[in-house]
């Protein structure tokens, strides 16, 4: 068997974007589980959804969601800096990216402290007191924000490798697919954020 | 034997590279990996076939006959996860997809080669943490293989590993539905138009998106369930507002489009063998074509009609069976379509073809007490009772199984160059054929009469046709028993079959038995169809 013939097949990118997207996909539906149980609970119980949100930190969100947004922006600045050729932008801009993943999940940590140390959090006695309504949307809202802030994680160690391939080079201004797919990566990350934010701290 | 093989046939991509065992395990060829799809399968389908005969041991005589309870539920949970999970869902495409999609397309691989690996990667990992879930943690779980809550959330049992295994299979499934869209849209030959791609294809295309678009819904609710257990947020615990049957919802949007992920590709391969034994085109190419997406759409909107009994308004009631019995329409189709295409046909019973014959007999059989099932009133009757046990047996061994077989038939003198026993095969399947009736039918007379599923005892009026069933089990089981060694024999050291032993028409077929390692040459450009058969030439051939 000719092994090496069939890793070098002739890359492909039309195909390779195509697969990335159809992945993207079958995340929004991941995600869509749980937004499918948020409305439903939602309707079951706007009262106590309003009553809990209340207690969210606005302002740590809203600031998560700027950096995130600053993070699509640094991605997409890199590509089209690795395309015009110069590498070491690309590659800043990519450290920049990553960066803004780290203080997203210091920001979320800094959140969930302040409301665990409250004593909200599933299953804690203090929680469990409250109306129905409220255990549900906090149940919803750790295992939401937890499902994305992995995503945060998983996106920002790819980046950060996509910085170590440009800068070694395996990466380049005519081979950038994985940059790419990365890319959209992240902007998914950002595009879920975009719909977990209105729905969790500012609807109610 | 083995040092005249090598000069007796050319070995083609089974040829040993030098690499060992890590030739295999880490190669990206396509039809490497269909084949370690083929052992792990068919390994975990001989378990789980195991398990279900020592169920109907059980069930042989009312009262404890071989195990105790607990080990009764242990039992049909595992039989249950195994077959849909580790057999059912992965077998066609991994194995019969994996060797003969890229060939059907004249293609030298799938698009993402490396991903594919993967795929194979992550089922054994599933399937060990399946196997793994037996022996740690509280034991093995018992919640059947639906994982219902409020049960799975507190039995004290593995559900959690069980669950996560589930979670990375359903990882595995995803992408190899991802990389067959991807390689059925970019890499078919020159000439392999839409129109010429084969019927296993496009079921294949089909299931890959049902794959993508039901699976992500079941990896959050088996997570859920694993996340309810460690952290009880009460998402699905009525005493803290959440609702249980939100969790049948989430969990049957995923599963009953799975029931098409399981027996679409199956309809794939009996739309190749029919036509290359009845010497015929396919009557309907595109409607047998489009009713796999027809399959596809509708199926995904029926999942309301496993809750009839859960608690739901009148109107979705109503609106689920109503939709239960549009895809019909599409699963007819098909049906008619083959017969239509049996009909003046030059028909060869070679043993695929008894295989795709008792197809549709079996589904067919399974798909009318789908009916049954389907309309709200009569499942009142039926619901969780030995008819339903009897029902997707029918459709998914009955039906996926046994063109799964045919498949391996079919395709076994491709894959391997040599030829099986046909004596032995037929006698094989005449006893498969016969201990399924036996005993599944002998179940859809027990459910009618009232029999319910997963009790591990059972009232003494019902103990005739237990005893029957468990007979007809022991057929059913010394079939496949002759069938495997008949195959494992044939690989080994059966007759050398040629490069295309049924004379099909199809990409593959024109290749060498084995294939090549690296497929078609650069230049292939396709002129015809997959299915240009031409029933007099033959027969003049013939005459
Ligand atoms: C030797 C062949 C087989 C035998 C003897 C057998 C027997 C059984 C029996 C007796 C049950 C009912 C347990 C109960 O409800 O109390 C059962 C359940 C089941 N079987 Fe099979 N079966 C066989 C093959 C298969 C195959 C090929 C599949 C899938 C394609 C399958 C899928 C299932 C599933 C999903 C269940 C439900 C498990 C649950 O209720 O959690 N079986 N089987
Ligand atoms: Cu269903």
């Amino acid at each position: 068997m000719k092994e090496a013939e069939h890793a070098t097949v002739q890359k492909d990118y039309a195909g390779a974007k195509l697969g990335m997207w159809l992945f993207l996909y079958t995340e929004i539906l991941l995600f869509g589980g749980l937004f499918v149980l948020y409305s439903v609970y939602l309707q079951r119980y706007p009262r106590e959804f309003a009553a809990a949100a209340a207690d969210l930190n606005i302002v740590l969100g809203a600031v998560n969601t700027v950096i995130l947004l600053t993070g699509s922006l640094l991605v997409a600045i890199s590509i089209t800096a690795l395309r015009r050729g110069s590498v070491r932008l690309a590659q800043w801009m990519l450290w920049g990216s990553v960066l803004t993943g780290i203080v997203f999940l210091i920001n979320k940590y800094i959140e969930w402290s302040a409301e665990i140390s409250h004593g909200i959090y599933p299953g804690s006695p203090i929680l469990d007191q409250k109306e129905n309504g409220e255990i549900i949307f906090f149940g919803l809202y750790y295992i939401t924000l937890g499902l994305h802030g992995l995503h945060v994680l998983i996106g920002a160690v790819l980046l950060a490798f996509m910085a170590v391939y440009v800068a070694t080079g395996s990466v380049h201004r005519d081979d950038f697919i994985k940059l790419e797919n990365t890319g959209l990566y992240w902007h998914l990350v950002d595009l879920v954020w975009i719909f977990i934010f209105p729905l969790y701290y500012l609807l109610l | 034997m083995a040092a005249n093989d090598s000069t007796t046939i050319d070995r083609g991509f089974l040829a040993p590279t030098g690499n060992g065992l890590f030739g295999w395990i880490f190669s990206t060829d396509h039809k490497r990996i269909g084949l370690l799809y083929m052992y792990a399968v068919l390994t975990f389908f001989i378990v789980g076939a195991a398990l279900g005969v020592t169920i109907r041991l059980e069930l042989m005589a009312p009262g404890e006959t071989i195990v105790s309870a607990q080990t009764y539920n242990a039992l049909f949970t595992l039989h249950g996860v195994i077959m849909v999970f580790l057999f059912i869902i992965p077998g066609v495409p991994g194995i019969f997809g994996n060797l003969f999609l890229p060939l059907h397309l004249g293609a030298n691989d799938v698009a993402f080669p490396r991903l594919n690996l993967l795929s194979w990667w992550l089922y054994i990992i599933g399937a060990c943490m399946a196997l793994g879930s037996l022996f740690s943690g509280g034991g093995p779980p018992d919640t059947g293989w639906t994982f219902y809550v409020p049960f799975s959330v507190q039995t004290t049992t593995n559900v959690s590993l069980a669950a996560f295994a589930v979670f990375v299979l359903g990882f595995s499934s995803i992408l190899t539905g991802l990389n067959f869209i991807t390689t059925v849209h970019r890499l078919r030959a020159p000439g392999v138009t839409w129109g010429r791609v084969t019927l296993f294809v496009w079921s294949l295309y089909a299931t890959a998106w049902v794959q993508l678009l039901a699976t992500p819904i079941l990896a959050i609710t088996v997570s859920l369930v694993v996340l309810e257990r460690i952290l009880g947020a009460g998402l699905f615990d009525p005493s803290k507002g959440g609702d249980p049957i939100m969790f049948q919802h989430l969990f049957w949007i995923y599963s009953h489009p799975a029931v098409y992920i399981m027996v679409l590709p199956g309809m794939g391969i009996i739309s190749e063998i029919i036509p290359a034994f009845a010497r015929k085109p396919i009557f309907g190419y595109w409607a047998v074509a489009f009713s796999s997406l027809g399959i596809a759409a509708a199926g995904s909107l029926v999942w309301g009609h496993h809750m009839f009994v859960s608690g739901m308004s009148d109107m979705a009631i109503l609106v689920f069976s109503l939709l239960t019995f549009i895809v019909a329409i599409p699963s007819a189709v098909k049906v008619f379509n083959w017969v239509a295409t049996l009909y003046k046909g030059s028909i060869s019973l070679e043993p695929p073809m008894l295989y795709a014959l008792s197809f549709i007999f079996l589904f067919s059989l399974g798909g009318l007490t789908g009916l049954i099932l389907g309309s709200a009133a009569t499942d009142v009757h039926v619901h969780d009772t030995h008819f339903v046990v009897g029902h997707f047996h029918y459709v998914m061994f009955g039906g996926t199984g046994f063109a799964f077989f045919g498949a391996m038939h079919y395709w076994f003198p491709k894959i391997f160059g040599r030829m099986y026993n046909k004596k032995i095969a037929t006698i094989a399947w005449a006893l498969m054929f016969a201990g399924f009736n036996i005993l599944y039918f002998s179940m859809k007379i027990l459910g009618l009469r009232g029999m319910p599923r997963r009790y591990y005892d059972y009232l003494p009026e019902y103990a005739d046709l237990n005893m029957i069933a468990t007979i007809g089990s022991w057929i059913l089981a010394a079939g496949l028993v002759l069938m495997f060694v008949n195959i494992i024999r044939g690989s080994r050291s059966g007759l050398l079959a040629g490069d295309n032993p049924w004379g099909s028409l199809t990409l593959e077929w024109t290749l060498s038995s084995p294939p090549p390692a690296e497929n078609f040459p650069d230049d292939l450009v396709v002129d015809r169809g997959p299915y240009d058969y031409d029933a007099r030439d033959y027969k003049a051939q013939e005459g």
